[in-house]
């Protein structure tokens, strides 16, 4: 990584975790994680279920919401209190900007994750009052939660580079749900005929697959992960980052900052 | 430096694109393995809530949409264990359960659930009980509607033989509105012949051309291929004994049987291929495998696999 792109990166990162709206997101995702240890108990012999599944959902929802709010604020942010005619006076190139600011976000994410995690293990640990190796799956479902995270971190990234931070979070928003039907939607298309198998299928691929990448109810069951589903869904989510970042590195350096 | 920055702008632009376009391809050859791996999450996923009226609550208003949705997944998850010759399908009623919940008006689902759900592994769910309680909620939402009488008075005439209740159900349906006129003639018929062949080839014939559901269709296909194995072996059967009654010994034959009664060429099955004798006596089809629904026709201990739908109609 350029020296440019890390100090764009941390000047992200320390300006994201200086916003407060962040803790009280983390703090919710927490309190849910222990609310989830109530829940257990009412219901008969579920209880690691639900602290897992509500546990990780909820740091899976919290960190969407944290992903997009932030990253549609990235770049109409700089240009609304002209810090980046400040930035871009110096000698950094505009793709370095957008990748910087990713790297920045990614960060933060990852680091909130790690404390979001750590209330969810915390919570596993007052329920079962021991950690078994099925447990390591919960690490797996984390990793998973993370790339996600990447991937709506650089859809909201290429929404922020042309449109509106409203628009941009609604578009990232419905992004999310979309692809969360991912599977539905090539169900569909496998269902349809002509003109619009054809359409169904290309959108079916081209927008997000999350669907793929949400194993928390696999994870609360402890049903094995195998380690090509993790190389995969890897790969999947660096190339689809890839891919957003790519479109936002495009529309930004044309775009007219005037 | 004019022209120097334009030079490092087109670089970028070039990069950033060929960038996209790779991880584009990537992206899909990747989900393309991923969809390998785990081909049947979705389904798993479905149903860690399986409560229809928890589902329609938490659908905050979009319940149509909540339907399409369940009921692709349904008609999915149908086809996932049927291409996988699976012997069960478990979570067919729940989702057909979750799906007309959504939406009671749904009547595609009500006659999914009557091809489906009743008819005993490996054809269906083997749920007869469920399925009728299914199509007592559809025709509770959809009284006018002749089509759920008579899927109802098919499981109680196909599954549960009791041709009575039957026949009640095809009366209730004939008082309809717009019922098909066949209905009468079903009642009717249920009373006086409900066990023979006829009847069982009209309601699968008036199954197959009063639906549009490829599956049902399909699954009348193969419901009618199979009866029409079921009457020849019957009468081939009945034309063994009148030999072995006229020569006092079994024939060595199919052909021998053929040429003995008569017949213009060595009888043959839907498929084509000919019946054969075994040296019991007893009358076999070839493959029973291709008619998952006979009744007659196969060797001792044989066990019945999964249905494999066939589009055409053999009769």
């Amino acid at each position: 990584m350029s020296p440019r792109i890390f100090h764009i990166a941390t000047n992200t990162f320390r300006e994201a975790v200086r916003d407060r709206v962040l803790y009280n997101l983390i703090a919710f995702a927490l309190l849910l994680s222990g609310a989830a240890i109530f829940v257990g108990q009412i219901s008969i012999d579920i209880e690691r279920l639900v602290v897992v599944d509500l546990g990780l959902t909820a740091v899976s929802l919290f960190g969407v919401v944290i992903a997009i709010f932030i990253g549609i604020g990235l770049v109409s942010k700089e240009i609304e209190k002209r810090t980046l005619y400040t930035v871009l006076s110096r000698p950094v190139r505009r793709w370095e900007f957008i990748v910087g600011k990713f790297f920045g976000l990614a960060g933060t994410l990852v680091v909130n994750t790690f404390f979001m995690a750590i209330g969810v293990f915390g919570a596993l640990f007052y329920v079962a009052h021991k950690f078994s190796k099925p447990d390591a799956l919960i690490l797996v479902a984390l990793y998973f939660i993370v790339l996600e995270f990447l991937i709506i971190c650089s859809l909201a990234l290429l929404f922020s580079s042309f449109s509106s931070p409203l628009l941009s979070a609604v578009f990232a928003f419905s992004l999310f749900v979309i692809g969360s039907f991912a599977e539905d939607l090539r169900g569909f298309a496998g269902l349809a005929h002509g003109v619009t198998r054809w359409f169904a299928t290309a959108a079916a691929y081209l927008v997000p697959n999350f669907s793929a990448l949400n194993v928390i109810s696999a994870a609360a069951h402890e049903q094995p992960l195998s380690s090509q589903l993790i190389l995969h869904n890897t790969l999947y989510a660096l190339f689809y980052t890839a891919m957003a970042l790519s479109g936002a590195v495009l529309i930004f350096e044309r775009r007219n900052l005037k | 430096m004019i022209p120097r920055r334009m030079n490092g702008r087109k670089r970028t632009t070039v990069t950033a694109a060929g960038c996209m376009a790779v991880s584009l391809v990537a992206c899909v050859l990747l989900l393309r393995h991923i969809d390998e791996i785990r081909p049947k999450a979705t389904i798993e996923d479905a149903l860690y809530v399986n409560s229809p009226k928890m589902i329609k609550r938490a659908s905050v208003g979009f319940d149509g949409l909540m339907a399409c949705i369940y009921w692709t997944r349904t008609v999915q998850y149908f086809g996932h264990r049927h291409f996988d010759r699976a012997h069960t399908y478990n979570e067919l009623a729940p989702l057909l359960e979750i799906t007309t919940t959504l939406d009671p008006y749904m009547i595609p689902a009500y006659e999914f659930g009557a091809s489906f759900l009743a008819p005993k592994p490996p054809g269906g769910a083997g749920e007869p009980a469920r399925a009728i309680h299914l199509m007592e909620y559809g025709i509770s939402y959809n009284p006018d509607n002749w089509h759920l009488y008579y899927d109802l008075g098919f499981v109680y005439y196909t599954e549960l033989k009791d041709y009575r209740k039957a026949a009640e159900v095809f009366e209730r349906g004939s008082k309809v509105p717009d019922a098909h006129p066949f209905m009468k003639i079903m009642a009717a018929q249920m009373a006086m012949h409900a066990g023979d062949f006829t009847t069982a080839r009209m309601l699968w014939t008036a199954t197959y051309e009063s639906s549009h559901e490829t599956n049902i269709r399909q699954n009348a296909i193969e419901h009618l291929r199979s009866l029409r194995v079921d009457e020849d072996v019957t009468s081939l059967q009945a034309l063994v004994t009148q030999f072995g009654e006229r020569t006092g010994r079994l024939p060595a034959s199919i052909s021998e049987l053929a040429a003995a009664a008569h017949l213009r060429a060595v009888p043959v099955d839907p498929d084509g291929n000919p019946y054969q004798l075994s040296a019991t006596g007893q009358v076999l089809v070839q493959n029973p495998d291709d008619f998952p629904f006979i009744t007659k026709g196969t060797p001792p201990g044989y066990k019945p696999a999964p249905p494999k739908f066939h589009t055409k109609r053999s009769d």
